[in-house]
């Protein structure tokens, strides 16, 4: 089983862009799991057409120490087996403690069990890595492929620089690597030079671009993936393409974050129109 | 300390065996050259010019992870230390069940309600009881129905509520409860405080914690004056092992009133009625200064330092509450009392001094007991060479004086300095400023510590904030006759065959203030120093050296 988290800037497109590509695998055939990490419990939402989805915290309040993994775990497009950690109210408890806690969990209730026959487990963690909770997914082993998604905006690529810092950190003691970069596209300027720029100096590779289509937001309001949504589109296409890029990557590495002067100087070479 | 006593006066100078430079110098090279500097700057040879200037000592500072502090926490130091003793305050520890188990009656705080229907909650350990469900959706709804339970089980006049540290990281607003609860139950005086451990460096932000909301939310709350003559407020007496008991005694037969003790054997209404005394003293410095000094800035009731551990201490501290309320029956009823007193003190103490006359101590301990303990061995002969605080700040060793040049640091910052003036109805100095100015040009000192350092020898040894590691290697350079300070001291110390007395709980016994406290000092002492148990006591190894076994075969 490959065990991959997604990370990036909050409003990035993290959650679609990872419910697109499992759609994408799920729809070649693989078994898939998601654990969304967000309290806001909305990384499923398109595999599972909307529906609510008890999350793990909830359950684990509601129904004390007798649960059940089935409690927890919806099955969503093609097979989807579909998780939220959920979380407390915005300005309240520790949303990163609750992660913890649910990962814990799932372990403990045999979610990975290898009866499932599972290929892939993603983990949709939310914005930046924060604190040591919403690093959870990347230590001790629990996830061992990081996705960065990212644009051409400076605070998209901060933010990746950021979280490779977190992933070099666990990388040393653990095996944790980054598998490249997703560029979700916000139309700047030669926005794929400046990320397969910056993905080199990172050590890494941009693993695909993704460009940017109104049938993404189409798909959305009807609580659908463009997969599942319109197959035909161009923009399936591309999620495929992204999905297969995944799952034939060999280049994990450990990335070299860089000085906050470096970050300028890309996005001025590549940044300013001429 | 007592200048009019022959027997107890303080020597100039104790010549160590070895000498204290060399001990600092050693014991500071085995650590890294950045915490050997700092450490040295901690580790000071005591030297007195002018009867009053000491060397400067770096006190009140973070210790360095790795080493075995005495240190408690900011919590402890506000729940365990200032607030604990206090018995008709409910007080619930908003956090894991551990923090409020382990700071429940821990020291020893006595109580003694007036009635059997008085209220005491000191004989129950309250706690929200933390769960991990909490920590990651917030502890608010507990507290509050923590606070609902204890309302309808108890109807306090008062709760006070203590944040723990997992209650700071989560963001839980222990203030907002409060407020809502008060509204909820209009007529019980709810408040929080914000004492989480990890604030400040040591205990001693707990107890300016403490201070400011005893301050802000619960003295002047009440306007009852106290019945009697020559009233006043003990502050920095927490009862430990019945200490307060002792005190409430002598002053009683001095005739003074005392209106509230901060806090042993204390109840609500007389902290929020404190403010109608006319004088406070201050007995532990350190963990009770801030409410002395903002009562005066706000009600103008004057403070001075006592000293009531040690028989002499204390009868220098009672003449000079008399001689503040100047009535002379009053004086004539002291000095009266003290004779009297004095009969048993002298007794036991001319029969115990010649077995203890020249041993040595040394006593590591809180942010005073360090100092007013050193009274009470020399009235047996016993001398400190070597003593340190805990806890304390600068003042407490060099004294007040040094106050204008303790530079605030961030940590110092972190804890919030109310800023105090004159109530607009309620102020008025209890002396005038003539009268005062009159009284200081007479050698009266008021707002005074002068802190343990001029008190001590020159050439002795004052160590801030020592460790387990120190204290080994003071054991092993100087082997004192008896070590005071805290439990985790207590077995290090034992096991090197040398008798240790905790000063935190008093090993289960006290009252140790006051004349009986001292004559029960005194035979404790002697117990200590002149039983033959460690001479007795031989350890495996000494008596068959080598282990042997077989294997298989």
């Amino acid at each position: 089983m490959r065990k991959i988290a997604i990370y990036g800037k909050g409003g990035i497109g993290k959650s679609t862009t990872t419910q697109n590509t499992v759609a994408a695998l799920a729809e070649m055939g693989r078994n898939v799991m998601v654990v969304g990490c967000d309290p806001k419990a909305d990384s499923t939402r398109l595999l599972l057409n909307g529906l609510a989805q008890k999350t793990v915290l909830d359950t684990l309040r509601i129904e004390g120490e007798d649960l059940d993994l089935d409690d927890v775990v919806k099955t969503g497009f093609k097979g989807t087996r579909c998780v939220e950690s959920g979380g407390p109210e915005p300005g309240v408890g520790c949303a990163g403690r609750g992660i913890i806690t649910s990962i814990n969990l799932l372990e403990q209730l045999g979610a990975f069990d290898p009866k499932y026959k599972l290929d892939y487990t993603f983990y949709d963690v939310l914005g930046d890595v924060v604190c040591g909770g919403f690093a959870m997914p990347i230590r001790d082993g629990k996830a061992e492929e990081i996705y960065i998604v990212c644009s051409g905006e400076m605070m998209a690529m901060y933010a990746a620089n950021n979280i490779c810092k977190g992933i070099r950190k666990f990388a040393e003691a653990g095996t944790v690597r980054l598998g490249g970069l997703i560029c979700n596209s916000r139309k700047t300027d030669r926005e794929d030079e400046l990320i397969i720029a910056l993905a080199e100096k990172l050590g890494t590779q941009m693993i695909h671009f993704v460009p940017r289509d109104n049938v993404v937001q189409r798909a959305e309001i009807n609580k659908k993936t463009v997969i599942d949504f319109d197959p035909a589109v161009g923009q399936a296409e591309e999620y495929r393409k992204l999905s297969r890029a995944v799952e034939s990557n060999k280049l994990f590495v450990v990335p070299n974050p860089l000085e906050i002067s470096e970050l300028e100087t890309l996005l001025m070479k590549f940044g300013i129109a001429d | 300390m007592s200048e009019n006593t022959q027997t107890t006066a303080t020597p100039q100078k104790y010549e160590l065996p070895i000498s204290g430079e060399q001990f600092r110098d050693e014991t500071a090279a085995a650590y890294s050259p950045k915490l050997g500097k700092k450490r040295k700057r901690q580790i000071i040879v005591n030297k007195v010019d002018d009867g009053d200037t000491v060397p400067e000592i770096l006190a009140n500072t973070r210790t360095a992870p790795g080493i075995l502090t005495m240190r408690g926490c900011a919590y402890a130091g506000c729940k365990g230390v200032v607030l604990g003793p206090t018995r008709d305050i409910l007080q619930i520890t908003h956090g894991p069940i551990g923090c409020g188990f382990y700071s429940w009656l821990t020291r020893r705080n006595k109580t003694r309600p007036k009635t059997l229907d008085d209220p005491n909650y000191m004989t129950y350990a309250m706690s929200t009881d933390l769960q991990e469900d909490e920590v990651v959706f917030g502890g608010e709804k507990k507290l509050m129905a923590a606070i609902d339970e204890a309302v309808a089980l108890f109807h306090p006049k008062a709760i006070g509520i203590f944040a723990t540290c997992p209650v700071g990281l989560i963001g839980d607003d222990v203030h907002a409860v409060a407020r809502a609860a008060e509204e909820k139950y209009p007529g019980i005086n709810i408040f929080g405080f914000s004492c989480e451990g990890y604030k400040g460096v040591s205990q001693s932000a707990g107890h300016h914690i403490a201070n400011n909301k005893v301050f802000t939310d619960v003295v002047g709350q009440l306007d009852a004056v106290k019945e009697g003559k020559y009233r006043l407020n003990m502050l920095g007496e927490y009862n430990i092992g019945g200490d307060a008991f002792e005190l409430e005694r002598i002053a009683e037969a001095c005739g003074l009133t005392l209106h509230s003790t901060f806090s042993g054997n204390s109840v609500y209404d007389e902290f929020a009625s404190a403010h109608t005394a006319d004088l406070n003293v201050v007995m532990c410095h350190r963990s009770i200064n801030y409410l002395a000094e903002m009562m005066e800035a706000k009600y103008g009731i004057p403070w001075f330092k006592v000293n009531l551990v040690g028989a002499d201490a204390t009868a220098k501290s009672f003449r000079k509450m008399a001689a503040f309320f100047g009535d002379s029956e009053l004086i004539e009823r002291t000095e009266a009392v003290i004779e009297a007193e004095m009969v048993e003190v002298e007794k036991v103490r001319s029969e115990i001094r010649p077995r203890c006359e020249g041993k040595t101590a040394m006593i590591f301990v809180g942010g005073s007991r360090a100092h007013h303990y050193q009274d009470l061995l020399r009235e047996i002969g016993v001398i400190t060479i070597s003593a340190g605080y805990e806890f304390a700040h600068r003042d407490d060793y060099e004294g007040r004086k040094v106050l204008p040049t303790i530079t605030v640091d961030a940590d110092s910052r972190n804890i919030e300095e109310l800023k105090v003036t004159a109530d607009e109805t309620r102020y008025h100095p209890r002396i005038t400023a003539e009268d005062k100015a009159k009284r200081e040009a007479g050698g009266f000192t008021f707002s005074d510590y002068r802190g343990m350092m001029p008190e001590m020898p020159a050439g002795t040894l004052v160590i801030d904030d020592a460790n387990h590691f120190e204290i080994e290697k003071l054991i092993e350079y100087y082997h004192p006759d008896l070590i005071c300070a805290g439990i985790k001291e207590k077995y290090v110390v034992q096991k090197q065959g040398i008798p240790m007395k905790q000063l935190h709980s008093y090993d289960y016994m006290g009252p140790f203030a006051g004349f009986k406290g001292a004559v029960n000092f005194y035979r404790e002492i002697d117990r200590l120093l002149n039983c033959n148990v460690f001479k007795f006591a031989k350890a495996p190894w000494d008596e068959s050296p080598e282990l042997t076994a077989t294997y298989n075969n």
